[in-house]
């Protein structure tokens, strides 16, 4: 059995993926990137060969992905995690015709094919504002965990409108608001309707197509897909590897590279047509 | 029109790029002998420079627009946008004004040397921006300022053509101001007004708008012999700096020459030819190398640019001026190629559309800058006008012209590598 691998490595996090030859996920990591890159990425893949006890002989193809994915030194090839997220998604829905991807620094979305493949793309530009960050300095600001961020504005009655466009400044923002009495809940809403109104323009510029897959880190956050569900007047596909997705399009370019390989080679005359 | 013209040999290839290179340094010598010995300047931008007539009056030509780009291509900008900030100019203020006040702030200092003060500015209506501009200069220096009111197209598609009755009431209306300004030009210089003089100037344009009309469609050839984002820009600089001049003629004479070679013998820009992308709107000159080189890595170039449409102002349109009438022909000229100029940012869907086919086109990318809305504001449209018209893959790229505190190459390149991936995954 031969198996392909991709290394994610994100501008927060670092996800690597295992997958067999019928591209059954065998082993999966997660790691903070942190300031080392090549140490992450390498960390990354050593624990996700070692959650099925794999050895890096198995492995024929790496594909390496993701901002830092030039830093994948022992990848074979480097994809833009744009084509991966693309190629996960229609893997794990196939009807897939939207992709939103929300990680730490970047918010994208894609038009995609039949086949998967790319038709447009748009992501955020020159700052963090309507990404994972953003969620992150809310966070920070109400002292509370990310995990709890989701659950706790889906509570609210009444969403304070967050307004600014700057991550840093909606620090500010929030406590400005806590500052005049709103419920923690009220003002989380308001962030989570800010993060999808962002959200919302970008994929209207590339056109939304059903069926819309979220994928990547906030896609864990109930706040923001219920929200998002919401806006775009249709459900969304969220899978529980929706984190890994960009990793997992990776490797499933990589398995083309492995079954293209094993391609049995016509002879010249069957090409010349004799 | 131009022929083509025997090859002579393989080593004028890159001749255009040195030639230009030393142009560019004797007209800026020139321009710094003139601020030192206090000549008469005038201040023009590229749409609509009116340089044949301006030069029968023996002004120095200054155009603000390639003075500040070229703070940008030797990396110096940022100094400048810093000064024109400290004070007082907003960041969301255009980028080349910015620079441009800097350097009148410098009293003239410039990494290419001396600009001479301007005794004269000559603008039309073709960028908003450039009205505002000039006021600076009115204020700084009393510059007597003189503002071309030209026609624009009404609505999309409704352009009148010589021969039209709206087109003659343009004309006429355009005429009017030309003789308002050399009646201006002959009161700032004491130089009267020679009608050969502008004759002559006229017949070096026409050959020059021909060569570069000849030049843009050489690149339907494959492989394209020039690349339209960085060779274009140096051509084009030629182009509008020594427009309506022996030497601009004699320049695009041998660049031809050049060009036909290269066309001859299959030399192309990059090793192999893989992808051939059309380039929308301004130039990132703080990285303008390394912009190409984003796509030229993967086998793109880019065989035709919008920019070298507008910044021409217009010359892409080849107009050529009737010798006979020479003043009403100027009148048409500029009418003409300020309004294709103005299209050309404003309604470029169609154009594009018009040249995919004959140039073979693989992609477009749209270049959004921060410093200029006359240009990017509707880009965005513009994209989505061409996309439904055309089943051709494009990039949607937001940078900047001038300002490197909001280029990031990192975000520039993904995008890039994600659009070849897409571009690779339609190939049979």
């Amino acid at each position: 059995m031969a198996y392909a691998a991709g290394v994610d490595v994100g501008s927060t996090q670092t996800k690597a993926i295992v997958i067999d030859e019928g591209g059954r996920i065998a082993g999966r990591a997660l790691i903070e990137t942190g300031a080392n890159v090549v140490l992450a990425a390498n960390n990354a893949y050593a624990a996700a060969l070692a959650t099925d006890g794999l050895s890096e002989e198995e492995v024929e193809f790496v594909v390496g992905t993701g901002y830092g994915r030039y830093r994948v030194t022992f990848g074979n090839i480097q994809i833009t995690e744009i084509s991966c997220h693309a190629r996960g998604a229609a893997h794990m829905f196939p009807e897939t015709r939207t992709v939103v991807d929300m990680g730490g620094q970047d918010t994208k979305a894609i038009r995609v094919g039949a086949g998967g493949q790319i038709v447009d793309f748009c992501m955020n530009d020159k700052c963090a504002a309507g990404t994972g960050r953003f969620l992150g300095a809310a966070a920070a600001a109400l002292e509370i965990p990310l995990d709890e961020l989701g659950p706790t504005a889906l509570t609210a009655r009444r969403p304070v409108p967050i307004t600014t466009t700057c991550t840093v400044f909606a620090e500010s923002e929030i406590l400005s608001w806590l500052a005049r009495g709103k419920k923690m809940e009220d003002i989380l809403l308001g962030v989570h309707q800010s993060i999808v109104s962002r959200t919302l323009a970008l994929m209207r510029r590339v056109g939304i197509e059903s069926q819309v897959t979220f994928t990547g880190g906030v896609a864990r956050n109930i706040g923001v897909v219920k929200v998002l569900q919401e806006a775009l007047g249709m459900p969304l596909n969220v899978s529980d590897e929706s984190h890994y997705m960009g990793a997992l399009g990776a490797a499933l370019f990589g398995l083309d590279r492995i079954l293209a390989s094993r391609q049995p080679a016509i002879p010249a005359e069957a090409r010349s047509g004799a | 029109m131009p022929v083509p013209v025997a090859p002579s040999s393989p080593s004028i290839i890159g001749r255009g790029l040195t030639e230009g290179a030393r142009l560019f340094r004797e007209w800026f010598d020139r321009l710094d002998a003139a601020a030192e010995h206090g000549e008469p300047a005038a201040y023009v931008f590229v749409m609509g420079s009116l340089a044949e007539l301006l030069r029968c009056f023996d002004f120095q030509l200054v155009f603000p627009e390639i003075n500040s780009l070229q703070t940008a291509v030797r990396r110096v900008a940022h100094e400048y946008l810093n000064e024109a900030e400290d004070y007082g100019y907003s960041p969301d203020v255009c980028g080349y004004v910015k620079a441009d006040v800097a350097v009148q702030l410098r009293d003239g200092r410039h990494p290419m040397g001396r600009i001479p003060k301007p005794s004269i500015a000559v603008l039309t209506n073709a960028c908003n921006t450039y009205v505002k501009w000039a006021e600076i200069w009115e204020r700084l220096h009393g510059t007597p300022v003189f503002t071309l009111d030209v026609p624009g197209t009404r609505a999309a598609g409704d352009d009148d053509r010589p021969g039209d009755a709206g087109f003659a009431r343009d004309v006429a209306y355009v005429a009017d101001q030309i003789a308002e300004l050399i009646a201006l030009c002959e009161r700032v210089t004491g130089i009267r007004f020679d009608i050969d003089r502008l004759r002559a100037s006229l017949a070096y344009a026409n050959e020059m708008n021909a060569c570069f009309r000849t030049l843009l469609d050489l690149n339907q050839r494959a492989p394209a012999p020039f690349n339209a984002v960085t060779d274009g820009t140096v051509y084009l600089g030629v182009l509008n700096g020594l427009r309506g001049t022996p030497e601009g003629r004699a320049y695009f004479t041998d660049l031809l020459e050049e060009m036909w070679l290269k066309v001859d013998r299959h030399v192309g820009t990059v090793q192999q030819e893989a992808f051939r992308l059309v380039f929308v709107g301004v130039p990132c000159y703080p990285m303008f190398r390394r912009f190409s080189e984003l796509f030229s890595e993967r086998g793109g170039t880019f065989v035709s640019s919008t920019y070298l449409w507008f910044a021409s102002g217009g010359a892409s349109g080849a107009w050529t001026y009737d010798l006979a009438r020479p003043l009403e022909s100027l009148a048409e000229g500029l009418l003409v190629s300020v309004r294709r100029a103005m299209d050309s940012m404003f309604f470029p869907d169609r154009a594009l559309a018009e040249l995919v086919r004959p140039f073979r086109a693989d992609g477009v990318v749209y270049h959004a800058i921060k410093s200029c809305r006359t240009v990017s504001t509707g880009l965005a449209d513009a994209r989505r006008a061409f996309s439904a018209s055309c089943d051709v893959p494009s990039l949607f790229l937001e940078s900047d012209m001038m300002d490197r505190r909001v280029i990031s190459e990192a975000q520039l390149k993904n995008r890039v590598d994600a659009f070849f991936e897409g571009l690779a995954v339609r190939r049979p």
